[in-house]
């Protein structure tokens, strides 16, 4: 079954759901970059995880070897997925769990609700999950009559204040603890009016809030961070007990998994569970992990399902040069890291995936065609900090370069209004006269020619601060320099024409230059 | 064609191009040669981190370090393969009266486990360098319910159980049992990225450190 691909070759089928930005990044970013203080706090959490996970890295001696293990696992992983997920099956259902698979995210909002009134449930308790965040399961489910309630600290925080997540590790990252408080004191019947905006006074108040749900639940919804394909185990990693709560108590357990998370063997877990936590929480272990296979009797749930969720996954495994961001293990180092992410914040690029990893992952899921998602790739600065920070070595900076191209192309021949799409664009124009004009110096001679008439457009100021159509964009947010009265090539011609006569200092007033006083008399001819 | 049909098709379309399946290099640590003293601080030292409260006791001394946690407290849930014999001394004052045990045939509900003010459990391993105490529901240690919902957990750890590192202890461990690893008591770094002790599950964590 899993040999070489036979059949015909199919088109890459893309992702829905929340994996998209609405407005272009420049546009959303200028908008949030308004609020200063989002700023301040993403500034202040930013900076705190960064040092942690810096610390924390620093004390493994093998630190780059734990993530090329990583780097060649995950891509084994992708190598052998149709092998891997039909062993991860045979497992999973052996052990008594039971496997669903979604082609997208309709179908698999689709198929968790069947499984919740399946069991007379009108109410969930939620496991903090990428996944279903990515497909809009709490909105269905509410449209369905289905209240899911969120059970990590953040993502209560964004619920109960009806906001969207900004981070993937920490969702409520641009949120302060007074913010959080007020939040509080709004939205959670009967909390104490006198709760203050110590983190350790929210934190008891969310559990007095949370407690009766989790003891009287009867359907939890989770995601995964880890599959093993060898035994058919799942692992959820979290921090607060919320996890164990929703993964133990209810009769009915519903995990919902991108194909890719897989691994292929129980020993490549010892690899991830030290790249992961101090990666993302800056720990040198997070305080829970559960680990379970299917069902075990008298144990659990004992009714165990498992939704396996394409939704463009299997596109982005088609782009050779962009399947590795399928690698990425979720823990949120590229973000921190980020100069972008760091000022914008995560609402900025639209999808449930913010930050570095969401500029390639969003379109690589999507089709960079997919709304302003062909935005997201020119949200960095290409510093590669993001690279130097992933555990598992997604190379970012490469996959923008070429998600860039892919929007390029996508454009060429485009240039027209509809019905008139073969004109050429104007970065179609510009590209050709820029090849015709770096074909020969004869051709470039021609076109520095000009250079006194970008003098006059920048006026007495010596600034151009306007450049019309595509252009425009660069100087949106810079000014640029009025271009000088001769090329470096027009005066070389000058400068060698005048060779006949030699002015170039002798030794001895070179000499001179080491003198106190005289400055740099002489050398005013230095390149 | 139905979705798992489908989807496959889509992924082996993807692969048509046959990527190489490359060697894994695990050139990382996978042994260790610490002693157990120095296991014993190592762990000491990590759960300390995390604000567990830390116990090293001999062998005979953990039933009085059992009782004297125990003082005070109510009732307390303990796993049916414990050994009894531990609470010899906390039985001293009360016969045993405060324990309630949750064994096949007699389980615990989720009321009587809200309703106790401690656990006590075994542990199948632990790993010192990242402060890791793994549970792999052994009859010491029980369903995986009885050490989540009671607000303290007090959990013995053998010392012959301590590895260096993680991989060290996933090979004393088998994938199918369920499993949950505990590195501190409940924590959350949800607000301001500030970490703050005990959310959800027990918020005391109590390690008693058998030699022996």
């Amino acid at each position: 079954m899993s040999g070489t691909f036979l059949g015909m070759p199919s088109l890459p089928v893309f992702g829905i759901g929340n994996l998209h930005e609405h407005e272009p990044f420049p546009k959303a970013a200028h908008r949030e970059l308004g609020n200063t203080q989002l700023r301040a706090n993403l500034g202040h959490a930013t900076r705190t995880i960064r040092n942690k996970r810096l610390a924390v890295v620093s004390e493994l001696p093998d630190w780059e070897e734990l993530r090329e293990a990583g780097r060649a696992i995950k891509e084994s992983v992708m190598a052998r997925l149709p092998e891997l997920l039909e062993q991860f099956e045979a497992n999973f259902t052996a052990r008594g769990g039971t496997i669903h698979w979604a082609r997208d995210a309709g179908e698999a909002n689709r198929i968790v609700a069947a499984l919740i009134r399946d069991q007379g449930a009108d109410e969930v308790v939620k496991v903090k999950s990428m996944a279903t965040q990515e497909i809009g399961l709490n909105e269905y489910l509410e449209e369905q009559g289905i209240a899911a309630f969120e059970t990590d600290l953040a993502e209560l925080i964004v619920q109960l204040d009806h906001d969207k997540p900004s981070h993937i590790l920490v969702p409520a990252i641009h949120k302060n603890r007074s913010q959080v408080r007020d939040i509080f004191l709004r939205e959670i019947e009967g909390v104490d009016p006198d709760l203050t905006d110590e983190p350790a006074r929210l934190a008891a108040a969310a559990r007095a809030h949370l407690r009766r749900k989790f003891l009287s639940a009867k359907v939890a919804v989770s995601g995964a961070n880890f599959a093993l394909a060898d035994s058919g185990t799942l692992a959820v990693v979290e921090s607060e007990g919320n996890g164990r709560m929703c993964l133990t108590l209810p009769e009915t357990l519903i995990t919902v998994m991108g194909v890719e998370k897989l691994l292929p063997a129980w020993e490549d877990l010892e690899v991830f569970m030290q790249l992961l936590p101090r990666s993302s929480t800056g720990e040198r272990m997070n305080p829970y992990t559960s680990l379970w296979t299917g069902v075990t009797p008298d144990d659990g749930p004992q009714n165990v399902h498992l939704v396996l969720l394409d939704n463009g996954r299997s596109a982005a495994l088609a782009d050779e040069m962009g399947r590795s961001a399928l690698h990425c293990i979720r823990c949120s180092a590229c973000m921190n890291v980020c100069p972008v992410y760091e000022r914008t914040g995560g609402h900025a690029y639209g999808s449930t995936y913010p930050g570095p990893i969401g500029a390639i992952l969003s379109p690589l899921l999507t089709g960079i065609t997919a709304e302003e998602n062909n935005s997201l790739p020119y949200a960095s600065s290409l510093c590669g900090a993001c690279y130097d920070a992933c555990p598992v070595k997604i190379n970012i900076p490469d996959i923008l370069v070429h998600l860039r191209g892919e929007d390029v192309d996508s454009k060429r021949g485009k240039g027209g209004k509809r019905g008139r799409e073969r004109l050429p664009s104007q970065m179609d124009l510009g590209m050709k006269a820029a090849s015709w004009a770096l074909s020969s110096g004869k051709n470039l001679g021609l076109v520095e020619k000009g250079l006194p008439l970008g003098r006059l457009a920048a006026g007495p100021d010596r600034k151009i601060t306007k450049l019309p159509g595509i252009a425009a964009g660069w100087t949106q947010s810079r000014d640029i320099p009025a271009p000088p009265a001769q090329s470096f090539r027009q005066w070389w011609d000058k400068e060698h024409q005048a060779q006949a006569a030699p002015t170039a200092p002798t030794g001895t007033e070179a000499a001179g230059t080491g003198d106190a006083g005289t400055g740099s008399a002489g050398t005013e001819e230095n390149p | 064609m139905n979705a798992r049909a489908e989807i496959l098709d889509r992924i082996r379309s993807a692969l048509r191009d046959a990527p190489a399946v490359p060697e894994v290099p695990r050139d990382y640590r996978r042994t260790s040669a610490l002693g157990e003293e120095e296991l014993i601080e190592l762990l000491t030292d990590r759960l300390l981190d995390y604000k567990a409260n830390v116990f090293v006791e001999d062998a005979t001394a953990v039933p009085p370090r059992l009782a004297a946690l125990l003082e005070g407290a109510g009732r307390y849930a303990v796993p049916h393969g414990l050994d009894q014999a531990l609470f010899a001394e906390a039985d001293a004052h009360d016969a045993g009266s405060r324990r309630v045990t949750d064994a096949p045939g007699h389980r615990l509900s989720v009321e009587d486990l809200d309703a106790v003010d401690a656990v006590v459990t075994g542990s199948a391993v632990a790993v010192a360098e990242t402060g890791t105490i793994i549970l792999d529901a052994g009859p010491d240690q029980g369903r995986r319910v009885i050490s989540l919902v009671p607000d303290r957990h007090i959990c013995m750890v053998r010392a012959g159980d301590i590895t260096a590192i993680l991989p060290e202890a996933l090979g004393r461990l088998d994938a199918t049992r369920p499993q949950t690893w505990i590195s501190g008591p409940s924590a959350t770094s949800d607000i301001e990225l500030e970490r703050v002790e005990g959310v959800h599950g027990p918020r005391t964590l109590d390690v008693v450190i058998v030699r022996g």
